[in-house]
């Protein structure tokens, strides 16, 4: 309702607060006088009227006067369509390049999430003023620098569409393994990552990227049972309980990949970075035990992925996939060439110092170690890797 | 007032011009101002031109202080900054994407970063002349 009301009057505060008083009159009515043949249009027309009388009130310059009564039109809305084309439009705007990504992980969160601001504040540690502030400041450059309201030109759908993935991935990741504070899972995040990736599969449900995206999370969320122990402490995937694993989560997850594997054999369109990292994810969803996981196949994939993303944590990560294929040592010494841009990555010493231990390099493995856990901040995380450390025989 | 959003692009470069010959990014000054010409002309025939110019060195400037019973005046610009303003544009653009549009094919010809920034338009706040 936010997004159609924000189409329609192009502010999203007026949007917003109309809404929120349209609910408010529903609880108080509704009640007293009974729920409305159809509790969706009215409370789409009341909003409307509110969204109105408040830019009745605001201003007493005609000009605004009469583009309201423009855009009011008295037609029911539409049951689907447009609404989801509303919503659509609205992931664009909160997600656009010209928004820094504090500002755009804020809005998303707070126009398409269901969090409020005290939640977004405590889920990023910051003071509920700080981001009610960062909030609006990024409300505020929407409306005076005319960012528009619409899906981008084909030309930039490709790049734009990038970065609303890279939004919603970002918000999952925080919530997976927090980066800091006394939770090491802020379950609220990763929820609303996956509640995001839903929405915009359901608006764009051709694109490879966003089936891919919304795999990944799932295929990975389902292992947040078995991640952390009854101690606090993290899991890794191969001490994890796999019968602990959400099955549904991963059901779900294998079936967007097949139906991307199918649509790329068909249509010829190599899969993107998401499409593979939900891939490499079922490989060890697929895997009946650690031991029985395909490496190989890993390797292939984060291969592929390195063409695409030659990124130092790409690197990383396939390093640790060739160390279960060819050996602690080919790993390392694959590892140890990314030193110099990953030296101040937690996962990159702690990556080294579970190999270093591997190749029976005591006395390294414990300074990684040492290294890793000063690091993370991450409090599961720190209590796993200082119980490691605490293992060493030399 | 102007019902379409306008926007000013700013191009910055160092505050005293040592070298003459080349734009702010080195690129060929002959090249430059061919370029520049060719994209103000852009501007002009799609109907996003409102206005452009290039200002003289900062050194060049005077800043007046009339708020009190005596006027003030300093040699050089208000803020002192390593770069300062050096040419700008004035556009008309439907929305910031059509000005951000503008403002890379604008970057290219003058071989150097733009500033995006919009105008006040009705209904945002303050007023020109608050301090």
């Amino acid at each position: 309702m936010v997004a159609s009301l924000a189409r329609r009057f192009g502010d999203l505060d007026v949007a917003e607060e109309a809404a929120a008083e349209a609910f408010a009159a529903a609880a108080e009515r509704w009640p007293r006088e009974g729920v409305p043949p159809n509790p969706g249009g009215w409370l789409a027309t009341t909003a409307t009227r509110k969204a109105i009388d408040r830019l009745r009130r605001e201003t007493q310059r005609d000009a605004k006067h009469q583009e309201a009564l423009i855009v009011y039109d008295d037609t029911p809305p539409e049951p689907t369509g447009p609404v989801e084309d509303d919503r659509l439009r609205l992931i664009f705007t909160c997600c656009h390049p010209a928004l820094a990504m504090e500002a755009r992980v804020a809005l998303t969160l707070r126009l398409l999430g269901g969090l409020t601001v005290a939640e977004i504040a405590r889920a990023f540690l910051v003071q509920e003023t700080t981001m009610a502030r960062r909030i609006t400041r990024a409300k505020t450059k929407i409306k005076a620098a005319h960012i528009p309201y619409r899906v981008p030109w084909a030309a930039d759908i490709r790049e734009r569409l990038a970065g609303v993935l890279a939004v919603v991935y970002l918000i999952f990741n925080e919530g997976y393994l927090a980066s800091e504070g006394d939770d090491p899972m802020r379950v609220d995040l990763s929820d609303e990552a996956i509640r995001l990736g839903r929405l915009l599969r359901t608006l764009l449900p051709d694109d490879g990227e966003v089936a891919g995206l919304l795999a990944l999370m799932l295929l990975t969320d389902a292992r947040r049972p078995a991640r952390v122990s009854r101690t606090g402490e993290l899991v890794t995937l191969d001490e994890q309980d796999r019968g602990a694993w959400n099955r549904a989560l991963i059901a779900e997850g294998n079936a967007l990949i097949r139906e991307r594997v199918e649509a790329t054999a068909t249509a010829g369109e190599p899969p993107g970075r998401y499409q593979l990292q939900a891939a490499i994810n079922a490989v060890h969803t697929d895997a009946p035990s650690a031991r029985d996981t395909d490496w190989s196949t890993v390797v292939a994939l984060y291969g592929r992925l390195m063409l695409l993303d030659p990124s130092p944590i790409v690197r990383l990560n396939r390093a640790v996939a060739v160390a279960e294929v060819d050996g602690p040592a080919v790993g390392l010494a694959e590892i140890d060439r990314l030193a110099d841009v990953l030296d101040g990555y937690h996962a990159f010493h702690a990556a080294r110092a579970d190999l270093l231990r591997r190749a029976r390099r005591g006395g390294e493995s414990r300074a990684a170690y040492d290294r890793a856990i000063g690091l993370t901040g991450n409090s599961a995380e720190r209590a796993y890797l200082t119980r490691r450390r605490d293992q060493l025989t030399s | 007032m102007s019902l379409v959003p306008r926007y000013l692009l700013s191009v910055y470069g160092p505050a005293e011009r040592t070298e003459l010959g080349t734009s702010t990014s080195g690129k060929a000054m002959p090249q430059a101002t061919a370029d520049v010409g060719a994209f103000t002309e852009r501007l002009r025939r799609d109907g996003h031109f409102v206005f452009a110019d290039g200002l003289e060195p900062v050194t060049t400037a005077t800043t007046v202080d009339g708020q009190g019973e005596r006027t003030f005046l300093t040699d050089g610009p208000y803020l002192v900054t390593e770069e300062q303003l050096d040419s700008f544009w004035v556009v008309e653009a439907a929305d910031l994407d059509v000005a951000l549009v503008l403002a890379a094919e604008g970057s290219r010809a003058c071989g150097g970063a733009i500033e995006v920034r919009p105008f006040r338009t009705e209904g945002s706040e303050g007023t020109l002349l608050q301090p």
